[in-house]
């Protein structure tokens, strides 16, 4: 009984459901996308592991179209709470209104709910998290007395950087030990080049040299790196570079000065620029 | 002022500059006699720096004077600024003898040091490393020597480059001879002992040099197929003509072999050309390289062995980790020469670890394939692997005596240069004493210690339920009802009708940093311990995360930190009793001592970081010049260093001069100053109260 009334109190609503009728362009890496299919088959929940950018969130959404489910997509803040999933009370001038949030949303019409960067979350989330992650499969709406079922559409996948060194932003056992873990990682070499050429239509010697850069900076993580870069700068960069940005000021914007603030670091980076094309 | 100083003046500030390493035989005399001949500007310069390597060395400021005339016709201040950057360096690595060489041995610099366009590796350092970082993926140490040659660890590389009239010509040679000292181990110049190759020839130096030549050439067409950017410079370098008879180098299948053969053909009819980009190959690189292959090996086996038993507990116990493990590396396709590892657990894929990947890697760097053998060794009872392990042990224990302390830079004003690794730091334990300190401080403070956990009480953040919320998570029913009447009556139904849950977030750690030195001693260190106890009391009240360290030390090889209480340590007896054994020490080197702690705040995660002083006055050293500006200038740099890592720090003082200095340390509010000691241990807290209140 979700409301269609204009509520006077909403904050802007993320994770709107969302159809993907055209195929996002998604190069398989492994088996990830049979695992993804039979873990849905299987009304098992799914946990996406791996850095920024490699794909995670195009992920999703290629299997959303593959399974032809809508996708809820809520990137997770540090003010997200268990009722901005679930839903809340509003007040219109005459009435109360329940409004269903995302999760319940996504509940109620057997879509996938992929929560981006779980563990940026609240704490309190992973009250409406667990039941739901679990066998029971069931979304308790404790406000309004009521038990969501989850039909066996529907998915609940979470992403996870496990790449962040803080002690806080690590997810808890009693949670990830619920979800089925597909953990990606940077494609090889050959595949993030055909990954850069069919996103940009760059040419191969481009490609080549843009994963070969990368692979520099991933080895200084840890080095005065938190991160190397992700497919998706290389994909930024040769984006730039197709609209005839010279390669070393297309990298320098879209890979150095995203990596780094530190003057030397930036040109370290640029040195490898130059090195490569 | 443009008027040159005279002999007699010049004699005067010499003999006060020098007058520690002057005698009736060696006089300031013939020094300003020389200086005199040069513009005013210049004398400047030359007593300026005089003046500042005095603070190293007497000897070395000496050295410089007698150096400078002659050195200064040829350069210009820019290029001998770096020539006495390069000596005074020398001098703190080597010592007297090394850097007083590099003031004698003008000549020697003068033919790069005259080129303004010259690159310094010094100057260069930070980058080249990311840079050989960022190649290598294994861990790359730079450093100079006379010729560039690599041991296949450290890539050596000349102090100064200027081969070229244009700066970043010769910054980018740099870049070429490490890619090149890279790709001697990465492509295999090393698989074979090159040393043993030439030993055979008649004049070995020629031999190895000319090996080195192919090798260069060989390693060309490797570089240009993944680094296109280094092969350009590499042919241009080589001046774009190549020998039809070292056509075979080219081929991307060559290997140090077909150098070797090339080397037997060739060696009467070759003449080695004169290229800047020239290394030398040495014995060093087969014995390192062998060392790293045993350590990597025994690390290799140790870290098959740990993934093991997470994989298949119910495998047959006899089963030998050999049958178990399977690595294949296949070339990766293109001309990286790269490899794609896959491992195999009991037929079962695995990805591996980080330092697994990484290790695998760098056995492959060294071998191209990791032969079946270091399989076997993870076995359990093997004999390879218990000597393996024997090794890898002593390995650690050096590193375990090592454990405790750090080397740290330190910043030099005047050079406007860091020193580098220049204080060594321990850390240690401050002995507990049991004798009840905490407990008379309690008694005789207490009803301070009510009042001020009362304070403290307020401040403490709790959850609660906020009201009249214009977003929340629940009707706020009070608020309805009141704004139902405002509707019916004709007016606007507020906006504000939720509850919200606030929950209590004071993210916050604080370090507390305790001047321990001597002068401390009596009451000032009474007072610290009592300021300590009732700030303990109230930070018990506030849950903040907190850690107490003092500081003191002796000279730069003598910093010491000591431990009171750390972030994981809760606040009990032991940290009592340490709290009341803290003795006053030696001398406040405060650089290093913000540095070190800066480490241990930034490891701790929380929004805030604090970095708290408790100091009773400058920072000062014993003998080493750290008193006055050279110790405030380096405490402000690591207070800058300490900020940009985003750590607020604030110093709570009793010295009354510290209007002077302070507010040039820590900014115009970061600090204050507790007039009278015996306040301290009220104020203390109080002031911690309102810093994060």
């Amino acid at each position: 009984m979700a409301s269609r009334a204009t509520p006077l109190n909403t904050r802007p609503a993320q994770g709107e459901a969302r159809i993907i009728a055209a195929e996002p362009y998604y190069e398989p890496v492994g088996g990830e996308i049979a695992l993804f299919e039979a873990a849905h088959a299987s009304q098992l929940p799914v946990l996406l592991k791996g850095p920024t950018g490699c794909g995670k969130t195009r992920f999703i959404e290629h299997m959303a179209w593959r399974l032809k489910r809508p996708l809820i997509t809520v990137s997770c803040h540090d003010d997200l709470t268990a009722a901005d999933l679930v839903g809340r009370y509003l007040i219109t001038s005459n009435e109360t209104v329940w409004i269903d949030g995302p999760l319940a949303r996504a509940v109620r019409s057997g879509a996938i709910c992929y929560l981006d960067e779980v563990v940026e979350a609240r704490r309190d989330t992973t009250v409406v998290i667990h039941p739901l992650a679990d066998d029971r499969r069931m979304l308790p709406m404790e406000k309004r007395g009521e038990l969501l079922q989850a039909p066996p559409e529907f998915l609940l996948a979470m992403s996870y950087n496990p790449g962040y060194q803080s002690v806080l932003k690590e997810l808890k056992h009693s949670t990830r030990q619920r979800f089925v873990a597909i953990e990606f990682q940077y494609p090889n070499a050959v595949l993030e080049e055909k990954i850069i050429r069919t996103e940009t239509g760059a040419d191969a010697a481009i490609a080549t040299a843009l994963v070969r850069l990368a692979q520099m900076t991933r080895n200084l993580k840890g080095n005065g790196l938190d991160e190397g870069a992700s497919t998706r700068l290389l994909v930024h960069a040769a984006k730039l570079i197709a609209r005839g940005i010279p390669p070393a000021a297309a990298c320098h914007g879209a890979i150095a000065e995203a990596l780094s603030d530190d003057p030397e670091m930036l040109r370290a980076i640029d040195e490898f620029v130059s090195s490569v094309f | 002022m443009t008027v040159p100083l005279s002999i007699t003046e010049l004699t005067h500030r010499l003999d006060y500059l020098l007058g520690p390493v002057l005698s009736s035989r060696r006089t300031a005399a013939p020094l300003a006699e020389r200086l005199a001949a040069l513009g005013r500007e210049q004398q400047d310069f030359v007593l300026h720096w005089v003046e500042v390597i005095d603070r190293s060395n007497y000897e070395m400021a000496y050295q410089f004077a007698a150096a400078a005339p002659a050195a200064l016709a040829k350069m210009d201040t820019a290029a001998a600024e770096a020539w006495i950057l390069e000596a005074l360096d020398t001098y703190d690595r080597d010592g007297l003898y090394h850097g007083s060489q590099v003031f004698k041995q003008i000549d020697l610099w003068l033919p790069s040091a005259a080129d303004a366009h010259a690159a310094a590796f010094a100057q260069h350092a930070v980058v080249l490393e990311l840079y050989a970082c960022g190649l290598a993926g294994r861990r790359m140490k730079l450093d100079v020597a006379a010729e560039p040659y690599t041991d296949t660890e450290t890539l050596f590389l000349p102090p100064r480059i200027a081969v070229f009239n244009d700066a970043a010509a010769n910054f980018n040679l740099y870049k070429v001879l490490i890619t090149l000292l890279w790709a001697q181990g990465r492509y295999g110049t090393f698989h074979t002992d090159v040393i043993a190759a030439c030993a055979a020839y008649a004049d070995q130096h020629r031999a190895l040099s000319l090996l080195s030549h192919f090798e260069t050439l060989r390693l060309e067409s490797r570089i240009a197929a993944v680094l296109p950017g280094i092969g350009r410079d590499l042919a241009r370098l080589r001046g774009h003509t190549s020998d039809p008879r070292c056509a075979v180098l080219q081929d991307p299948s060559a290997t140090v072999q077909d150098s070797l053969r090339l080397l037997t053909g060739l060696y009467d009819q070759f003449e080695v050309p004169s290229l800047p980009h020239h290394t030398t190959l040495r014995a060093e690189a087969s014995s390192t390289r062998a060392a790293r292959l045993k350590r990597e090996r025994s690390a290799l086996a140790e870290a098959l062995a740990q993934l093991l038993p997470e994989q298949a507990t119910d495998k047959a116990p006899q089963a030998t980790a050999g049958d178990r493990i399977e690595i294949q590396a296949k070339p990766a396709p293109g001309a990286s020469g790269d490899f794609d590892v896959e491992i195999r657990i009991d037929g079962m894929p695995m990805a591996p670890p980080g330092h697994v990947a990484q290790l695998l890697d760098s056995i492959l760097q060294d071998l191209g394939e990791i032969p079946d053998d270091y399989l076997h060794a993870a076995g359990s009872g093997n004999q390879a692997q218990a000597t393996d392990n024997e090794s890898a042990d002593n390995g650690t224990a050096i590193a375990n005596d090592e454990t405790g302390t750090h080397l740290y830079n330190e910043w030099d004003h005047k050079r406007r240069h860091y020193r580098k690794d220049w204080c060594l730091l321990r850390e240690l334990d401050v002995a507990p004493v049991d004798n009840g300190f905490v407990e008379d401080t309690l008694a005789r403070y207490r009803p301070q210690v009510v009042q001020l956990k009362r304070s403290f009480e307020m401040l403490r953040d709790e959850d609660r339920l906020l009201k009249r919320q214009a977003t929340g998570d629940d009707i706020d029913f009070d608020a309805l009802v009141a704004g139902y009447a405002d509707l019916k009556s004709g007016m606007e139904l507020p906006d504000r009708l939720l509850t919200r849950r606030h929950k209590a977030e004071r993210d916050l750690a604080a370090l507390f940093m305790i001047d321990m030195s001597g002068s401390t001693k009596g009451w000032i260190n009474d007072a610290e311990r009592e300021s300590l106890v009732m700030l303990c009391e109230a930070l018990e009240v506030l849950g903040d995360r907190y850690a107490i360290y003092g500081f003191s030390g002796v000279t730069r090889k003598r910093c010491e930190i000591f431990r009171i209480k750390r972030f994981d340590e809760a606040y009990d007896d032991n940290v009592k009793q340490r709290i009341a054994g803290i003795t006053p020490q030696d001398y406040t080197r405060m650089g290093v001592a913000i540095r070190h702690l800066t480490k241990l705040l930034n490891g701790v995660d929380a929004r805030t970081r604090l970095l708290v002083t408790l100091s009773d006055g400058k920072p000062d050293d014993y003998s080493d010049h750290y008193r006055g500006e050279y110790g405030i200038e380096d405490t402000r740099q690591a207070l800058i260093e300490a900020h940009h890592t985003g750590i607020k720090p604030f110093c709570i003082t009793i010295d009354h001069e510290a209007r002077d200095y302070l507010p040039h340390l820590y900014g115009p509010v970061n600090w204050t100053l507790v007039d009278h000691v015996e306040r301290l241990p009220l104020k203390v807290a109080d002031i911690y109260r309102r810093l994060t209140a």
